[in-house]
Parts: C-alpha cells; structure tokens; sequence
C-alpha cells in the first residue's frame, strides 16, 4: 500500500554552491582514520595496534558494551597511529592506505536466515551502517526490529543528491535491500519532487512517497508517519549509499566502502561531486577551497569545512577525516565578525526564516550564510517557530524542556523515542535564543540510552 | 565604527575577573552586544549557520509595533488637555504638550526597571536580558497619563523584582510584568489609577466645571447608555481614538497598525489575537441575547473598540512567556481572555475595564492550558500503541 504523504513544515534553506551533477575526481586515499566519536555511546576496544597490517574489512575497535559489533577498515595497510585525548579517550585510528587495496574474504553463500545476514553485517563492518530508532545510535543486534527504514532522499541544505549518486548502482542498492529484508519488513520514503524515480522498481519493500520542504527527507520524520516508533519498538534506519556498501558485501563478499560525496558550498571552487572511500582524508581538498570571503575577520580560520550538511554536520579539520556517515562535506565562511548594530539596521541581505528582516523582500534568492551566530545565547523567550519546523506529532519546545529537567519519563511521553538529532536541526537553526538544540537532544537520548542499559 | 570597535577592545579586560570593574562586567557586555553583535561562532557539532534574528531584534520588532500607538497617545494627551482647558491648539501643539507629559514616565519606567535588570544580572553574572526593553514601553502606555511618577518607579520596581526576577528573570515568569506592575497601581493607589479625574492631564488639579474625564467605559459603568455615549463620541472616534483612556490604549486603528507589524514579522501569535477578539464578540452576543441590564445591550463588536482591549489582546496577551506555549493551548487562552474581559466589564460593578484581570488570570491559567493539550498529545501517543 502505497501512500503520498504532503509534508507542509519545514524550511528549505537555498544556499549558494550546489554540486554540479558531474564525478569530478575519483579519490585513493592516502590515510582513513576511523573515528569513535562518529558512534555516540560506543565505547571502543582496540583489536589492532600501530604496525599491525590490515586488510579492507579487518576488525579495528569493537563495542565495549556489545562486542558483537565491529568496527572495520575500509582500506588495506597499516596501522600508523592511534590518538588519544584527555583520559586516553580514543579520537583516530589512522590507517596508511597500501596502493592496492586487499580485501577480506567473507562467507556470502548462504544469507537466506535472518541470523546468517546479521553476522555477516556484524562481523564484516556494515553493521554499523544500521542506525536505531530510538536513540540514533547503531542498532542493537539483540533487538527484532519492526522495520527497516531507508529514506531515498535526503532533503538538507547542499546535501549529496543520491538520483545522481545511485544512478548506475541500482542492482546494488537491490541486492542491499534484498539482504535487509531479512532482518526485518524495509520501508523506502520516496521524494514527491522528482519524477522517473530511480528508486521507483525496487522490490522487497513497502514505498511511499513524501513532499514537502526539509526535513522531509529526514527518516525520523518519515517513519513518524508511516511506522511510528513506540516504547519498547525499534526501527532501523540505513542511508542509500550505505544500502549500496551493503548491497556489495552480499554481492562480492567484500567491504568496499566507496562512495560519493558531494563536496558543496560557496566557499568551494566548482562544487561537484567525489567519489571516494569511508573515513579518507580530506588531502583531496586541496586547491578547491576559496579561503577568499567578504568576511573581515581578526584572526582565526577563514572558511569552516563541515563533514556532512550545514545543518547536522561535525567541524572538520583542514588536515583531518571524512565521517563514516559523511555523504557531502560543505564548505561556508566562518563568521568570527563583529557586526555593528547587526540586530538593528533593516538587514536586506540578513536571511531569516521570520519576517524580522526585510530580507523577506527577495524569499527566492540564493544565500551565502556563515557560521555567526547572530546573537547571544538567552532563556527560551519565543514561541511557535519551533512547531512550524518539526512535520511530527511532537511538541518540541515541551521536549526540550523535559530534556533540559532531565524528567526521563516526560521525554518518553513526548516522543523521546521518535526522534534524531537531525529532526530537531532547523529548530536549533532558527532559535532566537540561541541555544545549541541538538546537542541537547543528544544529551537526551543519552541519558535514556543510559537508562535502559 | 572601526575606532570604536577597537576603544572596545581596549577597555574590555578591565570588566573581566581580576580587572579594574568586574562588577560591572554584565553592563558594559550588555552596552557592547548593543553596539556590535558579537564574533560568537557556532559550536563543532550541529547547526553550522544559524538565523539571523536573535531575541534583540525580537523586542525591537514589539518597540515598532508600539510605536503608532505611542505617537497617537502622546497627541491624545495634548488634545484632551486642551480640550479641558478650552485653548486652541494645533495637531503639533498637541503633540508635543503630550510628548512632555509622556517622556518622563517612559524616561522613570526604564530608569527604574533596568536599573534592576542590570543589577540582577551581575549577582547572577549573567547577561542582561532585552525582556525589559519591551516592558519598559509598555508600562507607560498602560497607566493614566496623571499617575505621578514615583509610583510609576514604584510599580515598576515591584513588577520586575516580584513580576520576574525572583523566578529567575526573562523567560522564567509568570505573570506578564507589565500588566502586574499596573494590577499593582491599580490595587495599591486605587484613587490615581481609576475615576474621572485621572485620564485627562492637568484635570485633577484644575477642576474644570462640566468637563467630563472619564473614560467610555468609566461612564457605561455609571449607567450611560451606549446611545447615550455615542452622541458625546462618535463610532468613529473610538476607533480612531478620540477618546480618554490610558496613554497607548486609546487608538484602535494604530493598535491594529502595531498588530500588523507583530504578525507580519511572525514575533507575536495571531491565534492569540484572533481568538481573543473572536471570545470577545462571543461574550458580547452573550450579553446580548441574554442580558437585561442597559449595559448588556451594547453592540458586541463596540467592546472591541473601547477601552483597552485592542492594547492588550495585542501587546500584552501575546507574551510569549506568559501566553500558552503550545499552539492549540494559543486558542483556548486568547478565547477565554476574550471571554473573561467582557464579563469583568459587563457584569462586575467593582471594575470599569477587565481586559487587565482577564489577562492575568489566564497568564495564570497558562500552565494548566499547556498541560491539558501536552497530555492529549501524551494520549494520543499512547493510544497509537492500543490501536495496533
């Protein structure tokens, strides 16, 4: 049963620098580092150590809590570094990349149970892939999921475009959601905008179809409606392109974690699309970037580079690593200006999803915003912007206050259990009070995750 | 503007810990985001850009909205007092007779109200808050434009240290600070804030023989008949404003002009609003169909125009803090504000306006609207569950 579901809140930010539909380059990279903090509540146990030589598809660091899961690298080489922060807390596992990538063999012939598909993924590093509802952390593999989610679009601001992307890999993205199945029913949301959808054939999954402005795209608000997450259920949630690493492990036996991003944003040279694999470094870069920006700073970076969208994504450093979730990485200004009588002057060119500023007068225009945040942090003062940016069932100014009392069982009553991060990111954009939204959310579902643990 | 930002620079570690001033580290950051906005970035993770509008230029969007209002009352003031004292004069010499009346209550009002809002601040170490600058506005447009000015200093104090402060500052309190401070007045000095001698400036002392100050209201509750009232004003003049009242609340039309600015620009809610005048009418056909006294007979829609209605259900029901927080709870609480004003004007003998208590008592009604709608939303969680 197939359904159109019209989405009305939202906002779609029109930033200036969208890729170009075009694979510029095609990256090998010379380092990958696999990141920790890329998992929330994972706490990694070293499997390797520097020297060790691995292959695509050896197991690096597990889960301290469910060893099951593991965590494995994308390319072949070794193992040079591993760096520690305060408390030795693992920040990078850096792996130098051989020229010619060897992968680890793994035992595809027979997935046709639920189990043998599940320790495939778990033991060949895809599992990771595979992100729970609630919580958004990795999906516990003790847990029966009532389904699998795969939201064919992502709607943020310069995100990859995944028509383009999955083009040529349908038969992959196939074979991935072929495999998924078995886990549990897989559910594809739609995007209501484009037409001869590529994802229109696929088999072995229920479709539905959803338009609207961002966050339509985003799984959360999609299973909201199709497949709400109750107490004491789970949903998994995987990315297309991470559907199509999948889709290649149960094909060729093999973890090949390649992919291409986007690299957007109008602080880059040419934005195109990059093929590349999980975890590289960032060397690729060089050269796209205009550190030139209309921005007077004192000091400090130039440009921000952001691993994934505007919106959600995590700072990167110049020198470091691709995410092992990143599909784009966007390039802004930063925005470390003093802005005289910034809040008081008509602000013309000052975008705002209120009509504060007489930016209102020109709603279509594309925009170059930067990392400023307009303002200093305040109580909650403002009401009813946040409602008109979250399209679920939520109250999200009421659960972020439960959040902030730490009330564990007023969370659970307002749908803790239903969102991400990532549903809640335009709030924090469009906060008067300037609060970091997200950050708050994640404090939220860890204390649960805790809790239940 | 450079030059500027630099002398800043300069005198800025002086207001740190272990500088000359500490104490008066929350002033001057409060003088510097009031000149520059600041080179804050956002953090590593989450939104990377963010909104331009901050709370400061939300309050500064309500002192625009005031505006028309404001102007309007400052003329009012000029044009009633020399309506009273029987001298000619011109729009601009009315104009400014009230701007001399109106500025030292603005000037006292804010004075007395950020003095403690800045000092508030720095025993937290906290940054002063743009709430009052709203506040500060609004006092004056809401008390009679003979109310002396130390009471004015009074209440203000009153309303930001009881109002507010005490349950943790802007976006912690309860009642609407403004309306307390004038509930307060109202209350404790109920000679200079009610009556026929208070609206027009100058007429207490004067004592003009047949020059009648009181309000429209003021006089319905004395047992004028609206037919009665409209041969002294015309439809026209209390829609227009041409009436005695408080400072800000005499001009519908420029309270309308206001509430375009607040919907607009999307600061203040319209469900508010709308609901407000829609339980106002809903009272009033009440009234209508049922009521025996000559006061219950008035069209419903004049309520609308009368009084401070128009002033509140715009500028002090909307609140955001001390409005309903959810938007379904939006419509039940600017409904029953309606509701509420018009039976305190109607059926109450004690109180000529009620649009004040009204919204107090729903200000303290808020919490348990905002409940009732979040458990429904609880509800229907749950039974999402049930109904599988």
């Amino acid at each position: 049963m197939s359904k159109v579901i019209n989405l009305k809140k939202g906002l779609d930010i029109n930033l200036k620098g969208a890729a170009q539909k075009t694979v510029a380059q095609t990256v090998n990279p010379a380092f990958i580092s696999i990141k920790p903090s890329d998992f929330p509540c994972v706490k990694p146990h070293l499997e390797v150590r520097q020297g060790d030589k691995v292959k695509a598809g050896s197991v690096i660091f597990t889960d301290k809590f469910r060893p099951q899961i593991c965590f494995c690298s994308p390319v072949s080489g070794e193992v040079v570094e591993v760096r520690r922060a305060e408390r030795r807390r693992i920040t990078d596992v850096i792996v130098k990349a051989d020229s010619q990538t060897e992968y680890e063999k793994f035992d595809t012939s027979n997935l046709s149970s639920k189990d043998s598909v599940k320790n495939l993924f778990l033991k060949s590093g895809v599992w990771p892939y595979l992100r729970q509802r609630p919580f958004n952390i990795i999906a516990d593999p003790e847990n029966e999921p009532k389904a699998v989610y795969i939201s064919t679009f992502d709607s943020a601001p310069l995100a990859a475009d995944y028509q383009f992307v999955l083009k040529d890999q349908i038969e992959l993205f196939q074979a991935g959601v072929d495999a998924l199945s078995k886990i549990a029913k897989v559910y594809l949301g739609l995007n209501g905008k484009v037409s001869s959808n590529i994802f229109a054939g696929v088999k072995n999954a229920e479709i539905n179809t959803f338009e609207g402005p961002h966050p339509a795209g985003n799984a959360g608000v999609q299973i909201s409606h199709i497949c709400p997450v109750n107490k004491g259920e789970s949903v998994i949630v995987v990315n297309p392109q991470d559907v199509v690493i999948i889709g290649r492990l149960v094909k060729n036996g093999i973890y090949d974690a390649k992919k291409t991003i986007a690299v957007a944003g109008s602080q880059i040279e040419n934005p195109a699309y990059v093929s590349v694999i999980a975890n590289t470094d960032l060397g690729f870069l060089k050269g796209k970037i205009n550190e030139n920006t209309s921005i007077e700073s004192e000091g400090g970076d130039k440009v921000r580079i952001i691993g994934g969208n505007v919106l959600t994504g995590t700072k990167l450093a110049s020198d470091g690593f691709l995410g092992f979730y990143d599909n784009e990485i966007s390039v802004i200004p930063e925005g470390n200006y003093y802005d005289f009588f910034g809040w008081a002057l008509p602000g013309l060119k000052k975008y705002s999803f209120s009509r504060t500023f007489f930016s209102w007068l020109s709603p279509k225009k594309e925009v170059s915003l930067d990392t400023n945040t307009h303002g200093e942090k305040r109580a909650y003062v403002v009401t009813g912007t946040f409602e008109k940016l979250v399209p679920m069932d939520i109250l999200p100014l009421q659960l972020i206050k439960a959040i902030l009392a730490q009330n564990i069982e007023l969370m659970e009553e307002l749908g803790i259990y239903e969102i991400a991060e990532e549903d809640f990111a335009l709030c924090e954009f469009a906060d008067t009070s300037k609060t970091d939204i997200q950050a708050i959310i994640r404090k939220g579902l860890d204390l649960m995750v805790a809790e239940t643990r | 503007m450079k030059a500027l930002r630099k002398y800043l620079d300069k005198i800025k570690p002086n207001f740190e810990e272990g500088g000359k001033h500490p104490g008066l580290k929350s002033t001057f950051e409060a003088f510097e985001s009031f000149l520059f906005v600041p080179n804050e970035v956002t953090a590593s993770k989450g939104a990377h850009i963010r909104d331009s509008v901050d709370l400061k230029r939300t309050i500064t969007m309500v002192i625009i909205a005031l505006i028309p209002a404001l102007l309007f009352g400052m003329w009012n003031v000029g044009y009633f007092h020399y309506k009273m004292t029987g001298e000619e004069s011109s729009l601009m010499g009315n104009f400014f007779y009230g701007l001399g009346q109106v500025l030292p209550i603005i000037a006292v009002s804010y004075i007395s109200g950020l003095f403690l809002e800045f000092l508030f601040a720095q025993i937290r170490k906290e940054q002063v808050n743009e709430g009052f600058l709203a506040t500060g506005l609004l006092i004056p447009m809401i008390v009679p434009v003979d109310c002396p000015l130390w009471m004015i200093a009074v209440a203000t104090m009153f309303a930001v240290l009881i109002g507010k402060e005490v349950f943790g500052g802007t976006g912690m309190n309860i009642v609407n600070p403004a309306l307390l401070a004038r509930a307060f007045l109202f209350f404790a000095y109920p000679a200079k804030m009610s009556g026929d001698q208070v609206w027009v400036a100058g007429l207490s002392e004067a004592k003009v023989d047949g020059f009648s100050g009181a309000t429209p209201l003021g006089e319905l509750a004395h047992g004028t008949t609206f037919e009665q009232l409209t041969s002294q004003y015309s439809i026209c003049d209390m829609f227009m404003g041409y009436i005695p009242g408080s400072i800000g609340e005499t001009s519908t039309l420029c309270i309308l002009i206001g509430a375009v600015i607040l919907i607009w620009t999307g600061v203040a809610s319209w469900k508010i609003m709308l609901s407000g005048v829609l339980g106002v009418c809903t009272m009033g056909l009440l009234l209508n169909t049922f009521g025996e006294a000559a006061y219950t007979q008035m069209p419903f829609w004049s309520h609308l125009i009368l009084g401070g209605f128009a002033f509140g259900i715009v500028f002090m029901a909307t609140d955001p803090v001390t409005a309903a927080q959810t938007e379904t709870g939006k419509w039940i609480y600017g409904f029953l504000i309606g509701i509420v004003a018009i039976l305190v004007r109607v059926v109450n003998p004690a109180f000529p306006e009620g649009v004040m208590l009204a919204i107090l008592l729903m200000n303290v009604c808020a919490p348990l609207i905002d409940h009732i709608v979040i458990r429904q939303n609880v509800k229907r969680r749950l039974n999402r569950v049930k109904n599988k």
